[in-house]
């Protein structure tokens, strides 16, 4: 694979999504990543609402056989959902397992007019019905379930995206 | 020794006692409780965590407070939660204990909350579970007998930590009726797991535990001394109904010189908060313009109260078993 500049993506995904953006456009990042790139789109969109931050922990569909993930973190919306248009952000889109548990948990907030999904990178895999409106790049191969990618960040906000072996 | 509670990764399997509990997962309950008290303010105060789950409160002996947290807590975690009030069905009618769990387990239980007057009646039902291959049924300690109140423990860690953030630097004081508190026993315990290095008992003889002093604590036969400096004083319930015996001479003379007045508050530090495990005794531990005062946390620890016992019981459900 390529190595992935996390930065350009980053650029591409602002791009892509500056159109379709109004300033009332509200952005729920996913915990650990999805809330750094909330953070880093919500100021270069320019965007009014705080964003937010969603820790699925609570929601996930796997807590049967795995348990509580260690350290959930705290959900913070920060805005009235009720008739938001929000856009849920991840850095990594791959079984859609993620996505839909925090589409469940943002409903527990209120009704929301809109929802979009926003991420950086694609890496297929899908196991639900569900694909991001703004995608900066879809991996033409799948990743294999033996590797994950992984946002980081540096102390000045800088991104970049690592591959390691799950 | 093993210990009863965790499994063989030293996971909890069963919360007992505060007694033994590693630090490290002591920190794991207080910190997974933070985000459940987030939940409070959604409009749906609800998550799924523990869908299609049955949690049996099994209270043996009366209570409101603790059997309400923790029946909101199951709800809010979508647990299907059973309230038997057992003082007053089977086993007026005669039916053991051991029988009571077993025909609960026929029924599907995935967790058992129990309140009991004697102390150990929670591990007994774990050891059962455990000897008939039951081990992914979970027990949850809500007091029993003298011995222990873990949940109690720990809302006040949470309590503490919230106020206070760091343990390793405080003076707590805890106040009153020792003898009887099992209270007491659990917040010891955890008070001293969490590193906080000066733990005093404050409380006439006769309301002491003998030996007290062994459990690492400072002890303080007058209050005033006692409260010199503290930055926590945690009071506790006078427990009329489990004294006989002429432990006391009255509740006013009680009062008079044990009772926490915001005079004798005016000798902890300026910002030292004031617990107190409820229900209250006004005018008898506690006077009430210290009760409702600024420095007083006693409602807030009813409500961080909800999210711990929220931690706990999806801490526990989480585990499959020992055998994992």
């Amino acid at each position: 694979m390529q190595k992935l500049d996390a930065e350009a993506l980053f650029q591409t995904l602002v791009e892509q999504m500056r159109p379709h953006v109004t300033p009332d456009t509200a952005l729920v990042g996913i915990h650990t990543g999805g809330v750094w790139l909330a953070e880093r789109l919500h100021q270069a969109l320019g965007l009014k609402q705080p964003p937010g931050s969603i820790d699925v922990s609570f929601y996930r569909d796997d807590f049967g056989s795995k348990g509580l993930h260690p350290q959930p973190k705290r959900t913070e919306i920060p805005f009235d959902v009720e008739g938001a248009h929000v856009i849920i952000v991840d850095d990594v889109l791959y079984t859609g397992r993620t996505t839909r548990a925090a589409i469940n948990e943002l409903f527990d907030f209120g009704r929301p007019a809109r929802v979009d999904l926003a991420v950086l990178v694609d890496r297929g895999g899908r196991e639900l019905p569900i694909a991001a409106r703004y995608c900066a790049l879809t991996l033409p191969q799948p990743l294999p379930a033996s590797q994950n990618l992984q946002l980081e960040t540096d102390a000045a906000g800088a991104l970049t995206l690592r591959l390691i072996d799950a | 020794m093993h210990n009863p509670q965790l499994n063989k990764h030293g996971e909890l399997q069963h919360l007992l006692t505060i007694d033994g509990l590693p630090r490290d997962v002591i920190t794991a309950i207080l910190d997974t409780a933070a985000p459940f008290t987030e939940v409070a303010e959604r409009e749906v105060k609800k998550l799924p965590l523990l869908r299609g789950k049955s949690i049996f409160n099994l209270f043996f002996e009366n209570s409101t407070r603790t059997r309400t947290t923790f029946e909101i807590a199951a709800k809010r975690l979508s647990a299907d939660v059973v309230n038997l009030n057992v003082s007053t069905s089977s086993t007026a009618k005669g039916e053991s204990l051991l029988d009571t769990v077993d025909n609960l387990c026929a029924m599907q239980a995935d967790m058992f909350v129990v309140r009991h007057a004697a102390s150990g009646a929670p591990f007994l039902i774990a050891q059962h579970l455990l000897a008939t291959g039951r081990d992914h049924i979970h027990v949850v300690n809500a007091g029993d007998g003298r011995h222990a109140h873990p949940t109690q423990g720990l809302l006040d860690m949470y309590t503490i930590r919230h106020y206070k953030r760091d343990f390793t630097n405080l003076t707590v004081a805890i106040v009153g009726d020792v003898l009887h508190s099992r209270v007491a026993r659990s917040q010891i315990s955890a008070l001293t797991t969490l590193g906080v290095p000066e733990v005093r008992v404050i409380g006439p003889k006769t309301l002491l535990p003998t030996e007290v002093e062994r459990m690492g604590v400072r002890v303080f036969h007058d209050i005033r001394e006692g409260l010199k400096g503290v930055d926590v004083v945690m009071m506790l319930r006078l427990q009329n109904e489990r004294m006989n015996g002429a432990l006391l001479p009255t509740p006013q003379e009680y009062y008079k010189v044990w009772g926490l007045t915001a005079e004798k508050l005016a000798l902890a530090k300026p910002d030292a908060i004031v617990m107190h495990p409820g229900p209250m005794n006004r005018g008898v531990e506690i006077d009430s313009s210290v009760a409702d005062g600024t420095q007083a946390v006693i409602l807030p620890q009813v409500t961080f109260g909800i999210a711990v016992r929220m931690a706990v019981m999806s801490m526990l459900a989480g585990q499959q078993g020992s055998n994992k």
